[in-house]
């Protein structure tokens, strides 16, 4: 009995020492420092056609950094389905890699944990200065009024692109300027047997892309000026009927499309099934896919009426990557240098080539390439139509709820129920119920 | 019901156990229709496995058809690239090859205790270990991984994004359920035997090894078959505590739906390529695995 | 659990003196002090690893589960404020969105456990009784069966997204185009069927472990019994009734409890099939916690869901042993 007891004893202290260790996770390390100035680790995002396309991108260029400083990068493309997985556990273990690619409209979230090194005037300068970048990259890179938590890497903007041959069969001569035009459009289209817009309706994230730009066009926010969420103000309701309407009253959207979650309305679109779809720098997926770049058009998403502008005239969220440099990184100077590596004009030029993005540094913007007619589109729309996901620390909580409700609606409206201004608010406001309390 | 041999056997050699009365028909009918539906519902996903990965990508995302138009083997070529596919699949061999074994290893060692000594605490024991088996996988992730690295800060063991980590991790979890089907299975070992062993002078371990566990090898069998399949299907922890170079092939395979495309007929055939070597060694191993289960779990 | 093996244990002719008796055993002059210690060397493996990956990692879970863990606090969340019961109170308040959420999904995962379990036990018990006895092909079918449970998790499930596609899926084609079943297409991986689907899918993959434990249990029952109750003028259904069913009834308390839990605890099928958001009538608990954690940052709230969940399984799991096991325990006794 007694050395049951002994045992017992034993292991529950274990446990306890154990416990209290790792309770101090990440505690530990507070800043950075140089400890090892010699690597670097790098997680990037899945931007190409696969992970080892993104290999073959990369290491060329890191190579060349190695070359140039004497620092050697070692890669990992993670893949977006393990990326914030990654980056939660990797946050609170401290135990990360120096740079890392976010999505863009994670960087308030993100920086509210407080992992990522806040990029203040200093830093900005040491990878020359703040306005080498356009600004509505810049202004999704964190909460207002705080240094942003990461630099802009890749830009890109929703374009409408539109099936050349679809759009001549049921003679439309030009691509739609308004969401009535569309629905117009989309008659004549149906008529001739095709779908009419490609959307992903169980895809969270391209819901929400899609409603921020639809209240925007509303006038609404999903956020109050002092950040609580505001999901059921008249106007977000009607901006999100109106997105859902395109399947449930419109029928421009095809029923099918409500399931949709792993790019299938690209392929739809590649394969001359659908006549438009709206999508961040589809070129190259399309390419991958078999669509030859004439038999496409690219044009500005659709506004309510008039041209693209700003307020109640944006068509597209910023979309992008942003780099970030991890608080704990054990070669300070070696990140920031990477940064500023990757942040150069030449560097840009290079892997938004690769990638079909747009580059959010001004001077790689002039380089040929991005000003093919198909890339002065998205190009134009970052710079004058486009606007900032809510820079809030709740932004990926809203992703997760309000993203969810449209993918309820959709699921709704194909299965043949009525989706009314009730129904809308009332999944937003159970979505407003699940935000965390204030 | 040894009498309906008779209809499906051709031998009669074990004609001497049948019994006055045949099946009736009803009977063999409905195991007729039954077995056939039930061939069905597990052959037409493997079917759609295979008739889609030797379709090009454009035919895959088309509407469905019974019979390809257009056969391919590119997809069987295109999966070593577009994904390390053989180094995940090394990785998940590593990992869940060590498991198993230590998984085995360290079961023995405790369902033989269990199964032979009168010990304080043995009832303690066995019932936390098995409700281990109830923690749902989301509650300790965090922790675990914690764990982990606060242990590799403080010994310099790195358990996070290693392969020992993951083995670990995954001998833990079939532990429970493999320790009580030995203990069972050792149960059913007659005690006369490492007695024997005893009084010839082996120890207490040597009993073990020479005498109960040869004669344990079914369930043994049966233990390690359980313990690889579920370090081989694990994804959740292994999308977290991997990196690059370790990840498994429950993880890596989704490398085939990318930003861009999903690679339907490349996902079926990495599926497919992954799969045999495993459904063969399983095919290999059934018989032992049929006779082990039974000890451990009914007697 | 524990009585399940000594019981186990007492059934055998020559057994193990199990509750605390003086054992029979190795009885070796010089090795007394070496057997009152051996039992707890040889277990102590186990007992390390356990701690260590399950018992201790569920302890820190548990004191997250007190702990105001958001986004703001997750990097040092030694200093996260004390949440008391605040997390809990908020899973269980039942009137609140959050709590509602819970205690539907609790309900869809209990239903959705049920039905997959009693399917799976019901094919795999049906097919191992009906290939008890040997016909041609009987190998064959044998190795298909045990198909499912061979094949990765994902690449499984993949194949049953691709599978239960609204346009171009096999199942609309089969019900729709070919057997002009439904009047139009379904969907199958949204809105209400959704369940179905993952009914399907989690059957496919969990009956072929039922018919194996079954098949394997069927055959230590004794054929004298069956020739008895031949002789006594019982036909094969009424043999299957009186004698396979009742003798299986020890694998079946085991293999029923095991499959609970796997199943009530299984993620990656749901996540694999639905993504992150589940639609609603497939929201099983286990992606509603991890959504609840992972994907809105909160783990503390995530935390006391799983503590709860943990507490409803200890509860189901003492109940069901209990209940099962009384006659055979007073048996043993």
């Amino acid at each position: 009995m007694r050395s049951i007891r002994a045992a017992a004893v034993g292991a529950v202290t274990l446990s306890l020492a154990l416990a209290a260790s790792a309770c101090g996770g990440g505690s530990s390390t507070g800043g950075g420092s140089n400890d090892s100035p010699k690597t670097l680790t790098y997680w990037a995002s899945n931007q190409g056609a696969s992970i080892e396309a993104d290999k073959k991108v990369l290491q060329p260029e890191l190579d060349k950094f190695e070359k140039r400083y004497g620092i050697k990068v070692k890669l990992e493309v993670v893949p977006w389905s393990d990326l914030l997985n990654r980056i939660l556990t990797a946050t609170t273990s401290g135990q990360g890699p120096d740079v890392l690619n976010i999505g863009n409209t994670w960087s308030a979230s993100l920086q509210a944990t407080g992992a990522l090194l806040p990029w203040d005037a200093r830093n900005f300068d040491r990878i020359g200065g703040k306005d080498r970048f356009v600004d509505s990259a810049l202004g999704s890179t964190g909460a207002e009024g705080e240094d942003p938590a990461a630099v802009p890497l890749y830009s890109m903007a929703y374009a409408l692109y539109y099936n050349k041959q679809i759009f001549a069969d049921a003679g439309i001569s030009k691509p739609p300027a308004t969401w009535d035009e569309l629905v117009a459009d989309g008659k004549r289209i149906r008529a001739k047997g095709k779908q009419v817009l490609g959307a992903e309706g169980s895809n969270v994230s391209e819901n929400i892309h899609h409603v921020f730009v639809f209240a925007k066009q509303h006038g609404a926010d999903f956020f109050t000026a002092d950040g609580k969420p505001d999901f059921t103000n008249e106007r977000a309701v009607a901006a999100v009927r109106q997105y859902v309407d395109l399947m449930a009253k419109d029928k421009v959207i095809p029923q099918g499309n409500a399931e949709y979650a792993q790019n299938q309305s690209v392929s739809d679109f590649a394969k001359g099934k659908t006549a438009m779809l709206l999508w961040q720098s589809a070129s190259a997926n399309l390419k991958s896919q078999g669509m030859s770049e004439d038999a496409y058009g690219i044009a500005p998403v659709p506004v309510r009426s008039g041209t693209p502008g700003t307020g109640t005239q944006v068509n597209s969220m910023v979309a992008g990557i942003n780099l970030a440099v991890f608080k704990n990184t054990h070669n300070l100077d070696g990140a920031t240098k990477f940064v500023k590596f990757m942040t150069s004009d030449e560097e840009q030029g290079i892997l938004n080539k690769a990638y079909s993005s747009i580059p959010p540094v001004k001077n790689a913007q002039s380089d040929a390439a991005f000003n093919t007619p198909a890339n002065a589109v998205l190009k134009n729309t970052l710079a004058t139509s486009a606007a900032a996901l809510p820079q809030v620390a709740d932004e990926s909580q809203f992703e997760t709820t309000v993203g969810t409700a449209v993918k309820e609606l959709f699921a709704d409206a194909a299965a043949g129920r009525a989706v009314t201004t009730e129904s809308v608010k009332a999944r937003l406001l159970k979505a407003q119920q699940q935000m965390p309390a204030k | 019901m040894p009498d309906i041999r008779r209809d499906f056997r051709k031998d009669s050699s074990r004609d001497s156990c049948k019994s006055p009365m045949a099946p009736p028909r009803s009977f063999l009918w409905t195991r007729r229709i039954f077995l056939t539906l039930l061939t069905g519902f597990v052959l037409v996903p493997v079917y759609v496995m295979v008739s889609s990965s030797l379709k090009p990508l454009a035919d895959v995302t088309d509407k469905f058809r019974w019979l390809p138009s257009d056969l391919t083997i590119r997809p069987y070529i295109d999966i070593w690239s577009t994904v390390p596919l053989a180094k995940y699949f090394a990785n998940s061999l590593i990992v869940a090859g060590a498991a198993t074994v230590c998984s085995v290893v360290i079961a023995v060692f405790s369902a033989y205790a269990v199964s032979r000594y009168a010990f304080r605490g043995k009832r303690v024991f066995t019932v936390t270990v098995l409700s281990t088996q109830m923690f749902p996988g989301i509650l300790f992730l965090l922790p675990l991984f914690l764990l982990y690295v606060n242990i590799g800060n403080a010994t310099g063991i790195a358990l996070f994004g290693s392969r020992g980590g993951l083995v670990l991790t995954y001998l833990t979890f079939s532990l429970p359920f493999s320790i009580w089907m030995l203990i069972g299975y050792f149960d059913s070992v007659p005690r006369d035997l490492d007695e024997a062993a005893l009084v010839d002078g082996c120890g207490p371990l040597g009993a073990l090894f020479r005498v109960v566990v040869p004669a344990a090898i079914p369930g043994i069998v049966a233990v390690a078959v359980y313990a690889f399949m579920t370090a081989w299907g694990e994804v959740l922890f292994a999308s977290v505590m991997t990196n690059d170079t370790t990840r498994t092939l429950a993880v890596g395979l989704q490398g085939y739906s990318t930003q861009n495309d999903v690679y339907w007929n490349q996902i079926m055939a990495a599926s497919l390529v992954v799969s045999v070597p495993v459904v063969a060694g399983f095919l290999l191993l059934q018989r032992y695995l049929v006779a082990g289960l039974t000890a451990g779990a009914v007697k | 659990m524990a009585t399940t093996v000594t019981a186990k244990a007492g059934a055998r002719p020559v057994r193990t003196g199990s509750s605390g008796g003086p054992v029979r055993g190795p009885r070796r002059p010089t090795g007394w002090l070496r057997r009152v210690s051996l039992p707890y060397l040889l277990l102590l493996p186990a007992l390390l690893l356990e701690l260590l990956v399950h018992l201790v990692p569920m302890v820190i879970g548990v004191a997250m589960s007190f702990k105001e863990l958001t986004q703001f606090y997750i990097r040092d969340w030694g200093a996260a404020p004390w949440a008391g019961f605040g997390n809990y109170r908020m899973s269980v308040e039942f009137d609140a969105p959050v709590g509602e959420a819970l205690l539907h999904s609790f309900l869809v995962t209990v239903a959705f456990t049920l039905l997959s379990v009693g399917l799976c036990w019901l094919v795999g018990t049906a097919a191992a009784i009906c290939m008890q006895d040997t016909f041609r092909g009987r190998g064959l079918l044998r190795a298909l069966f045990l198909v499912p449970y061979a094949l990765p998790v994902y690449a499984a499930v993949i194949t049953w997204v691709f599978m239960f596609q609204h346009d171009n899926g096999l199942v609309n084609h089969v019900l729709h185009d070919q057997l002009h079943l439904t009047g139009k297409p379904s969907f199958w991986l949204i809105g209400d069927n959704s369940f179905f689907a993952l009914l399907t899918v989690s059957v496919w993959k969990g009956w072929p472990f039922a018919f194996l434990i079954v098949m394997a249990g069927l055959q230590n029952v004794p054929r004298e019994l069956y020739e008895a109750a031949a002789l006594d003028g019982a036909g094969t259904w009424q043999q299957i009734r009186r004698i396979t069913l009742p003798s299986l009834r020890p694998v079946n308390q085991v293999l029923v409890l095991v499959l609970f839990l796997w199943t009530f605890n299984d993620f990656n099928t749901p996540y694999v099939l639905f993504g992150r958001a589940a639609p609603e009538a497939a929201d099983l608990v286990s992606v509603h916690i991890y959504q609840a954690s992972f994907v809105s940052w909160n783990f503390g709230t995530g935390s006391a869901m799983s503590v709860l969940l943990l507490l409803f399984l200890l509860a189901v799991t003492g109940v069901y042993l209990a209940l099962t096991s009384r006659g055979r325990r007073t048996a043993d006794a």
